[in-house]
């Protein structure tokens, strides 16, 4: 039971059967928008990357990137950096899986963005999605899907919280930024938390 | 999808690593049998029981238990292998299958889901079984329900498998006094065989399909199995670890030791077989761990996987709290100032409690984090606990009984271990060392004080004569093990040792007859060493580099060297330095090892020409120290040298064997 989210939405995040997730995997995909004309079939890769930032109440305390591949404490790992993504058709071009009960005590927050390191903007994206995944059997808990880009090089995604009472849920954020890496969205990332 | 097997039916096997889960109403021993494709166990060590060594794939069983756990890993197989028999026998006084429940058996992949089960029913006078067999089709596995019973007991079964020394073999397993010195164990056994026939009528009268119910049962209190199993040993581990482990035989005092049962599920007693009423859903916690859960060819390269595995995740959990306490301890400073900033608030009742009100939110958080630590701290014990257990004797601390059954070995291990590491975070948990061989660097045992690289622990030795002494113990004890790693005279021992004072490492060794010739102790002799070693080198290197291997003259000994310098540089010019120092970057790749002992300081004549030289070698502290960064958070670990615990004579007996 997929749960698709529109844009500041949050669901709460549960197994069907009432028990506690353990670990869920964020995967962010993206869609080439088509090119017309001469030379149309020239590369059409989009370079996105994503990353996640760990949130200690407002203080960023780690960020998962494609230079820091696995967060110090070992609880949120990037799967790798995927040079050429938006070719595929609509799957996940990057995946950063987060162990929910590894995550530190003080960490209260994960934010997952996309940027583009190499200064593509989403106007050449058609598609953006994230969605989360219950490791344990491979099902989606919640989808958010973005139409049409603007002419920002980084877009922030969703963040992962967690809730007063010990669980966790999952809001759409869809902000758009401009930003080539992470640092730069730091400030963009700050009114959303 | 569990297929419940009946008598005779076979399977093909999904996976080639598993998990044999025995449960039954009382204690059961378990042994596997490797045989040929006739049936026949080929040798005694083919027996896999419990205290005998482990087989490559099949670790040994515990002792006697209603619930057993036995890993089984059919591509790690001694080659010759084509069957695996499953034999099941009753204690001595147990009396037969007939008056106990019938026994449970299933066939678990690596990740616990049950792929077949079998209960072993229909039995009558019969006190040993041949429950399972695993056998080889067409190049897969396969697992085949048997249910052979034997009224004439373990005896009349090995027989069947052509074991020659079927008596007492059969002693062996079923605790009967087969062999004498044995006694002990048998009445040690017999105890826990009479606990177990109390508890039998309760446990039948209740006994699940779940074969985890002991498990789940003996942990009371509502936690996961393995956490309970591990809490049992976090306190003992220590203890454990510090008394010298028995000679095989010994099956332990009791069922509840945790010397022996530690990994598994505690048998259940009498007090909690009762209790464990109807069966108990599935515990939602991690599954118990199991030795070799990682990748790799052979259950050694698992193993070394594995512990890299514990080590990152200790690294990690360590740094997950810490950095928790970090930030709580930085909020509490900032609120805290926040509170100083505004004067009306500073002081008062008011200004009293928010104070207490931030403190107390530290210390909430600062109590979760500990919580979670402890959580991973048991969990990675635990599973440390079980590759120790599993460990072959060169990955093995000096304690285990791997090295009670050492055995040349025919071809160099997978790795070798040089200590152990641990975090104050993790009390208990010592990861081993462990060093791919061959050997990439030389060793370096520190024979000084060396500041660089931090204090020592406050309780080490502080004056200079006591840490050289540490420095040749470790050494000598290094030295063995690499020999050990070592098929018989596959390694030579040279030694440099200009002083041949009391403190070297080369007089034990010397003394063992270890050495292919005199220790050199003069700078004649020392430059004559040195250059028929480099010489070794350059024809070897000339060899590989030209692809003409078999062009070496034929009276070339192939064996690996070893070149033990104590107290370097003493006994050394610059000429005989450079010699060593070239050693030292080339040896490695053609079998030329250094072992160093030596206290950089003294070398200090010699100006910073060496520094690179003592970068490249793998430092080894005499005493414990905490100078060793992981490589994922780059904590500071205590390193441990490999020196048996005081009154343990596996150096002197590993002294008589190669000498």
């Amino acid at each position: 039971m997929s749960v698709n989210l529109a844009k500041g939405q949050s669901v709460s995040l549960q197994k069907s059967s009432g028990e506690s997730l353990a670990v869920v995997r964020m995967g962010l995909g993206w869609k080439a928008a088509p090119r017309r004309g001469l030379f149309g079939t020239r590369t059409r890769e989009v370079d996105l990357d994503a990353s996640a930032v760990l949130y200690a109440d407002k203080t960023p305390a780690d960020v998962v990137f494609f230079q820091h591949l696995v967060s110090n404490d070992g609880s949120v790992r990037h799967t790798g950096d995927n040079l050429v993504g938006g070719t595929g058709a609509g799957g996940d071009d990057e995946s950063i899986v987060v162990d929910l009960p590894r995550v530190p005590v003080h960490i209260t927050q994960i934010v997952f963005t996309v940027s583009s390191y190499t200064g593509q903007t989403f106007q050449q994206v058609e598609n953006a999605h994230c969605r989360l995944v219950d490791e344990s059997n491979g099902q989606e808990l919640a989808r958010y899907q973005l139409t049409g880009g603007g002419a920002h090089t980084g877009q922030i995604m969703a963040k992962v919280y967690r809730d007063g009472s010990g669980g966790w849920q999952m809001a759409a954020i869809g902000a758009p930024a401009q930003a080539r890496t992470f640092q730069d969205m730091l400030p963009a990332i700050a009114p959303h938390l | 999808m569990t297929a419940e097997l009946v008598h005779g039916e076979n399977r093909p096997l999904p996976h080639t690593r598993l998990e044999i889960r025995i449960s039954a109403g009382g204690p059961l021993a378990a042994a596997l049998l490797l045989t040929d494709g006739t049936g026949r166990a080929t040798g005694p060590d083919h027996v896999v029981r419990h205290g005998a060594p482990a087989m490559p794939g099949a670790p040994a069983p515990g002792p006697p238990a209603a619930a057993h756990r036995l890993p089984l890993d059919l591509a790690a197989l001694p080659p010759g292998v084509e069957r695996v028999c499953l034999a099941l026998a009753l204690p001595a006084g147990a009396g037969p299958f007939g008056a106990v429940a019938a026994p449970h058996t299933a066939v678990h992949a690596p990740d616990g889901d049950p792929a077949v089960s079998f209960t072993l029913t229909g039995l009558t006078v019969e006190t040993a079984v041949i429950a399972l067999e695993f056998y080889r089709r067409a190049g897969a596995w396969r697992v085949r329900a048997v249910g052979q019973g034997y009224a004439g007991g373990v005896e009349a079964l090995l027989h069947d498998h052509g074991v020659a020394d079927a008596t007492a073999l059969a002693g062996a397993i079923t605790g009967l006094p087969g062999r004498p010195g044995e006694g002990g164990p048998a009445a040690a056994r017999g105890g826990a065989a009479g606990e177990g026939a109390m508890a039998g009528p309760a446990a039948a009268a209740s006994r699940p399909a779940d074969p985890r119910r002991t498990a789940s049962g003996g942990a009371g209190s509502g936690s996961t199995a393995s956490a309970s199993t591990a809490s049992g040993s976090t306190v003992s581990g220590s203890s454990a670890a510090g008394d010298p482990r028995g000679a095989p035989a010994d099956p332990g005092a009791s069922p509840g030791d945790p010397r022996v049962t530690a990994p598994r599920p505690a048998p259940a007693g009498p007090s909690t077989s009762p209790s464990a009423g109807p069966p108990q859903p599935s515990p939602t916690g991690p599954p118990p761990p199991v030795a070799g859960d990682a990748p790799g060819l052979t259950l050694d390269e698992r193993l070394y996987n594995q512990v890299w595995g514990v080590f990152e995740d200790a690294a990690r959990s360590a740094s997950a709290y810490r950095s928790a306490v970090d930030f709580a301890d930085s909020r509490q400073e900032r609120e805290l100032e926040a509170l100083l900033a505004d004067p009306s608030a500073r002081f008062g009742p008011a200004a009293e409690s928010a104070r207490r009100e931030i403190r107390a939110r530290r210390d909430d958080l600062e109590r979760r984090a500990c919580e979670v630590l402890e959580r991973d701290s048991r969990q990675l014990l635990a599973e440390a606990l079980v590759v120790e257990e599993a460990m072959p004797a060169p990955m093995a601390r000096w304690e285990s009984p791997a090295w009670a059954h050492w055995r040349p070995p025919r071809e160099s291990p997978y790795a070798v271990r040089l200590g152990d590491l641990q975090l104050p975070e993790h009390p208990g948990l010592r990861i081993p060392m462990l060093l791919r061989l061959p050997l990439a660097r030389g060793l370096w045992v520190d024979a000084g004080a060396s500041p660089e690289y931090g204090p020592p622990a406050a309780d080490g030795p502080a004056d200079q004569d006591a840490l050289r002494a540490a420095a040749g113990t470790v050494a000598v004890a290094v030295a063995l093990r690499l020999l050990a790693c070592h098929p018989p005279g596959g390694l030579r021992l040279h030694a440099v040792d200009p002083q041949g004072d009391a403190g070297s490492a080369v007089g034990p060794l010397a003394r063992a007859g270890l050495l292919a010739g005199p220790p050199a102790s003069d700078l004649a002799s020392v430059t004559a060493l040195l250059e028929s070693l480099v010489n070794r080198v350059d024809l070897l290197r000339m060899a590989l580099a030209g692809g003409a291997a078999d062009a070496l003259p034929p009276q070339l000994d192939p064996a690996d060297r070893l070149l033990l310098v104590q107290d370097f540089p003493y006994g050394f010019d610059d000429r005989a330095v450079a010699r060593l120092r070239y050693l030292a970057e080339e040896g490695p790749g053609v079998g030329v090892h250094l072992l160093l002992v030596a206290d950089r300081a003294e070398a200090r004549e010699h100006g910073p020409v060496l520094d690179p030289f003592w970068r490249g070698l793998t430092r080894l502290a005499p005493v414990p120290q905490a100078y060793l960064a992981d490589p994922w958070v780059e904590h500071l670990w205590t390193y441990t040298p490999p020196v048996p615990e005081p009154g343990n004579t596996v150096l002197t007996d590993l002294l008589r064997r190669f000498g």
